[in-house]
């Protein structure tokens, strides 16, 4: 047995255990430890020998998303529990829907991982479109009329980007066929990455735009955002953060997969310039938006689509240098803003509201808090000595050397969205304390875990760490 | 004599021709049915596939799309509808005439795109493909131009019975896939049905319009 199928099993098997306890504390435990024992397996494949099955596949590319993904997942099931049971304490969530919640969280997991180690293009759109349903129905979780907009408007527009993918899945299947025959070989990877060079180019460059089009929503690119604030700020928090921090970057793997895919052949498009295009649109757009947010966790969603803006851009650049930017800055992005969620959601039950106008003066009520958040927040908008801060000045360097004019309008939708972020959260942090406040005591272990990583990579980057997320960027091409 | 292109062809062009239908139809028990005309052509069309090709497995695909989408949710929507007391004409955003130009016009770019690129595939899936586009392309226009919760249920569902005729049409795609695509309508399905009974028991209607008034932000 290989360590990957342990990283697919125990989710799955820990949600039907979830599904049958009752109770929220011993759910909450074993939700954690079954996320524990998935990030240990997670860590342990790094070291693990690498494989290429016909269903499964574990090479250095994937093996950074994997990382991230148990990692997040596991801090995430700790933060879970302690705003949970707030939750229920304040009778927002019904016990009920405990068990409930529970097992589908794990199901996510679960199926993200399946995404992830998938070698059968079929099979990623699977995963990915299994992590997206139960997250429509967390969404939904809360049952108040705007989460429940929020959930509709996630699967009209989800819906939308699952079936365009699909046909983008068939179209790869079709252009694959005649060099590797019919059946399952026409939708392996590894093997369609191989024979790219045989297919035909105008079969490729229309499958690419519908899998452009069809993952691009689920990424959260402009101008196919708009089920993403909302999912963000209606769901529950810890939803929040795994969707932020890992289900963008799911949907973002599933992409690059196929550009390397369409990469193999010379006469096909290229990705970059789309992908360009799309990612500055994304940045500049969002960067804009978070001017005008009155909601917390809405701003912080559009800050999401901003950096998978850049990210985007990033990977389309190409180039050893430029991937290897992309990926750190996505490492950096999804520990940092799953961060920050956690910071918000604990922000939002001490004072019983997301509208940013009533958040005010936390450092008074609650300076533990406020400086963490303070921190995180330095952190997202790229400020030394922080990790965002390192992968985006090697984004825009690379750019820069490349293409100096280039570089100016992702310099200068960065500058606009850090601008946006200490002008609307001054008065949270600072300001004069008002409204109601409740006393949160959670662990602050996850956020504390994160912020010391992203601070620790913006310091001293440890070779082991820049030599495997190198060897990724090439495989990357 | 009739070759077997041919048959799946004329089946694939039926599709099509419920697909315009489900987009002048007045009333939702209308809609409904038409839908599951639909998934029945669909089934057959599915199962001509497996005999022709002589790929056994894809009965059981033509079996789901018969059984589920021909009978079990019709059935269900239509027992939805009479519950909630909603058989009345379902409002459309623009009238039937634009309504099918617009289809029309979007059946002539997917067959416009799919046979100009797919020129040096030799098997006649490509026309299939067209067709099946055709039929993606016109569920979504159903979903845009209806605002009622149970018809955008049907447009997606119909642009599933589009992606399940153009998954056969390409000769020997493995069974899981098309397995997975009947797995995920089950659950869409089940997530429309919560969120059906969510909005009626929230806003004592069911039209999409009563959504657009709760806004979070901005407004």
């Amino acid at each position: 047995m290989h360590t990957y199928q342990i990283v697919v099993v125990v989710p799955y098997v820990a949600a039907l255990v979830l599904a049958a306890i009752p109770g929220y504390r011993v759910g909450s435990i074993v939700n954690v430890l079954a996320s524990g024992i998935t990030f240990a397996a997670g860590l342990w494949l790094i070291g693990d020998e690498r494989t290429v099955g016909p269903y499964a596949i574990v090479d250095e590319f994937n093996i950074v998303f994997i990382a991230i993904n148990t990692l997040v997942g596991f801090t995430t099931s700790i933060f879970s529990a302690s705003y949970i049971g707030h939750e229920i304490e304040t009778g927002r969530l019904p016990t009920g829907f405990v068990r409930f919640y529970h097992a589908m969280f794990q199901a996510m997991m679960g199926s993200m991982n399946i995404a992830l180690v998938a070698n059968n293009i079929g099979l990623i759109w699977v995963g990915l479109e299994l992590a997206t349903l139960i997250t429509v129905v967390m969404v939904g979780l809360y049952r108040t009329p705007q989460s429940i907009e929020a959930a509709w408007k996630y699967f009209i527009l989800a819906s939308v980007g699952i079936s365009l993918a699909f046909f983008g899945t068939i179209l790869i299947y079709l252009a694959g066929q005649p060099a590797l025959g019919e059946g399952v070989p026409a939708m392996t990877w590894s093997l369609l990455q191989g024979a790219a060079a045989k297919m035909d180019p105008a079969i490729l460059d229309l499958a690419f735009i519908f899998l452009l089009i069809g993952y691009g929503t689920k990424i959260g690119l402009a101008p196919l955002h708009a089920w993403l604030p909302d999912a963000h700020a209606e769901g529950p928090t810890p939803i929040s953060a795994v969707l932020s921090g890992l289900l963008l970057n799911v949907a973002l793997y599933a992409l690059l997969r196929f550009k390397m895919l369409i990469a193999g052949q010379p006469a096909a498009l290229n990705p970059g310039p789309v992908m360009i295009v799309m990612g500055l649109v994304s940045l500049i757009f969002a960067a804009f938006m978070l001017y005008q947010r009155r909601d917390i966790k809405r701003l912080f969603a559009y800050s999401s689509i901003e950096h998978m803006g850049l990210m985007v851009f990033a990977f389309g650049m190409g180039g050893p240098l430029a991937n290897f930017a992309g990926l750190l800055h996505m490492a950096m992005h999804s520990l940092t803003k799953s961060g920050i969620f956690f910071a918000v959601g604990h922000i939002a039950q001490a004072k019983g509201t997301q509208r940013i106008a009533e958040i005010t003066g936390l450092s008074d009520t609650h300076p533990r808090l406020a400086v963490a958040f303070a921190l995180a927040v330095l952190a997202i908008s790229g400020m030394p000595p922080f990790g965002v801060f390192a992968s985006e000045f090697l984004i825009l360097t690379t750019t820069f050397a490349r293409e100096p004019w280039l570089a100016l309008l992702p310099a200068f939708g960065l500058l606009v969205g850090f601008g946006a972020l200490l002008m609307r959260l001054q008065g949270t942090i600072l300001g004069v304390p008002t409204g109601p406040s409740h006393r949160v005591d959670a662990s602050s272990v996850p956020i504390v875990l994160h912020l010391a990583l992203v601070l620790a990579a913006g310091i001293f980057l440890p070779a082991i760490l820049v030599a495997w997320f190198q060897r990724a960027a090439e495989l990357l091409g | 004599m009739i070759r077997g292109y041919e048959i799946s062809h004329l089946l694939a062009g039926v599709m099509l021709v419920t697909s315009f239908a489900l987009l002048y139809q007045e009333r939702i028990a209308a809609v409904i049915n038409t839908f599951a005309a639909q998934s029945v052509t669909l089934a057959l069309a599915v199962a001509w596939a497996a005999f022709s090709q002589d790929r056994s497995e894809l009965f059981i695909t033509a079996l789901i799309a018969l059984c589920l989408k021909g009978i079990v949710i019709p059935v269900a929507l239509h027992r939805t509808v009479v519950r909630l007391g909603i058989h009345r004409e379902v409002e459309k955003v623009v009238g039937v005439g634009i309504a099918l130009m617009v289809g029309l016009a979007l059946t002539g770019l997917a067959q416009a795109l799919l046979l100009k690129v797919t020129q040096g595939t030799a098997s006649h899936a490509r026309e299939e493909l067209a067709l099946a586009l055709a039929i993606i392309l016109l569920g979504f226009l159903m979903m845009i131009l209806r605002r009622n919760a149970v018809t955008q249920v049907v447009g997606f569902m119909s642009m599933e019975n589009g992606l399940i005729l153009a998954a056969t049409g390409a000769r020997g795609m493995p069974l899981v896939v098309e397995v997975s695509v009947a797995f995920s309508v089950l659950i869409a399905l089940f997530v429309f049905a919560v969120f059906v009974f969510r909005i009626r028991e929230r806003f004592d209607t069911i039209d999409i319009e009563a959504l657009d008034r709760m806004r979070g932000d901005a407004r």
